[in-house]
């Protein structure tokens, strides 16, 4: 698990990061937020692939629980950040969900169907499905758990 | 209270800026309401939908309406509304000179240039196939550099060109699948044809589309979310028309 951690965790962490910082460019997003936004999306991935790589379930599990995590997490990072930076949230979480994103899986379905799979366009029209409402799912959590930030430390100011 | 056209105008226009740069619909309707209320119509009535913004005003019997008809990715846009919606919130600025910043925001805003954005493309390719698949060979990454930059470059200019929707995504794809196609006529071995087709799809792929219609469907725009999964389907079918169009040759 380490050596894996600091091999292949390692250089997917930085794959990440340049895939997000690149997906940031295409949607224009402002640049003094290229490299936080960069970060947010490798921490998201980095833990997509943990979790993919310590649970010891079926595919469709592995994919549910592992964006599920991933997409809090990017959530709360991209709540930070836009605290940070004073910048909406979408700019944060938007260029990090590249890598988990179903677009992949979209474009297979329906090639898959147009060249005559279709049992393979099934189980990707699964995926899809799965990943979007998941991902949607993960960031109501993080919603709720920035605002009992928020809560917490406004009150904690009061003490 | 404020003159009450300038009010419906300007709050329609930030409306359809960050309508049509992709903030979800929720956010839309948050920003709107925050402006009026800053203004002093705390109960004005604001009604969004993906392809058009009502504003309406029950102590002056007045409403306004604006149709959306495109809808893009631009984010520069929808910080640069938050920011003019945050200084009028703290009355830095008054609504005439947020009227007058907002169409300007509108016209003209600071973007990457076109050699930026064909090396995002570039090094979203790579990244994302190399993260995907773990496919690495040098033929590999030179393929899927090439075709992921010369199928975002062609959806780019078909976008701004021709002002087609779903045009660009099947014309870019269908570039994609080409030089996929002639790399794997040019080498022998060491050549994963899948592989270099889905990191060079990712910079066209409506993967965030998706997850934005589940979004607005779950915040209760029964309407929009919806609307916004069909805008996601048609060219998730482009893009795999355009790969499949090439498929059939190997």
């Amino acid at each position: 698990m380490w050596h894996w951690l600091f091999t292949t965790g390692l250089l997917q962490t930085i794959l990440a990061y340049l895939a997000t910082a690149g997906f940031g460019v295409l949607l224009n997003i402002p640049r003094r937020a290229v490299n936080l936004s960069g970060w947010v999306g490798a921490a998201g991935w980095l833990t997509y692939e943990v979790l993919y790589q310590v649970l010891p379930t079926t595919i469709d599990v592995k994919l549910a629980i592992g964006n599920l995590v991933a997409a809090i997490v990017i959530g709360v990072a991209s709540g930070l950040a836009a605290h940070y930076k004073q910048m909406p949230m979408i700019i944060f979480n938007i260029p990090s969900l590249v890598p988990l994103v179903p677009g992949g899986q979209s474009y297979r379905v329906v090639r898959n169907l147009v060249t005559g799979h279709p049992e393979i366009a099934n189980q990707y029209l699964a995926q899809v499905v799965i990943i979007a409402g998941v991902i949607a799912i993960g960031f109501l959590v993080a919603e709720f758990i920035n605002r009992m930030t928020w809560h917490l430390a406004a009150s904690l100011k009061q003490l | 209270m404020t003159e009450p056209k300038l009010l419906m105008q300007t709050t329609l226009l930030a409306g359809a800026i960050l309508l049509e740069n992709g903030a979800e619909i929720a956010r839309v309707e948050d920003t709107m309401h925050r402006i009026a209320t800053n203004a002093g119509y705390p109960d004005a009535q604001i009604f969004v939908l993906l392809t058009g913004i009502t504003v309406s005003l029950p102590e002056t019997d007045a409403s306004q309406v604006r149709a959306i008809h495109q809808r893009g990715m631009d984010l520069e846009k929808v910080d640069q509304v938050n920011t003019l919606s945050r200084q009028f919130a703290n009355q830095t600025i008054d609504l005439k000179q947020f009227a007058e910043a907002l169409a300007r925001v509108n016209q003209a805003v600071p973007t990457f240039p076109f050699s930026w954005l064909v090396i995002a493309a570039l090094v979203v390719s790579v990244t994302l196939m190399v993260a995907f698949t773990g496919h690495a060979t040098p033929t590999d990454l030179i393929t899927c550099g090439l075709a992921g930059m010369v199928g975002f470059a062609a959806y780019y200019w078909v976008n701004r060109l021709a002002h087609i929707r779903f045009l660009s995504e099947f014309v870019g794809a269908f570039l994609i699948g080409l030089i996929t196609l002639i790399g794997s006529y040019l080498t022998q071995n060491n050549y994963h044809p899948d592989a270099i087709i889905i990191g060079a799809v990712m910079p066209l792929v409506p993967g965030v589309a998706i997850t934005n219609a589940v979004r607005d469907t779950m915040t209760g725009n029964l309407l929009s979310g919806p609307a916004r999964a069909i805008e996601a389907i048609l060219s998730a079918c482009a893009i795999g028309l355009g790969i499949a169009l090439t498929s059939i040759f190997y």
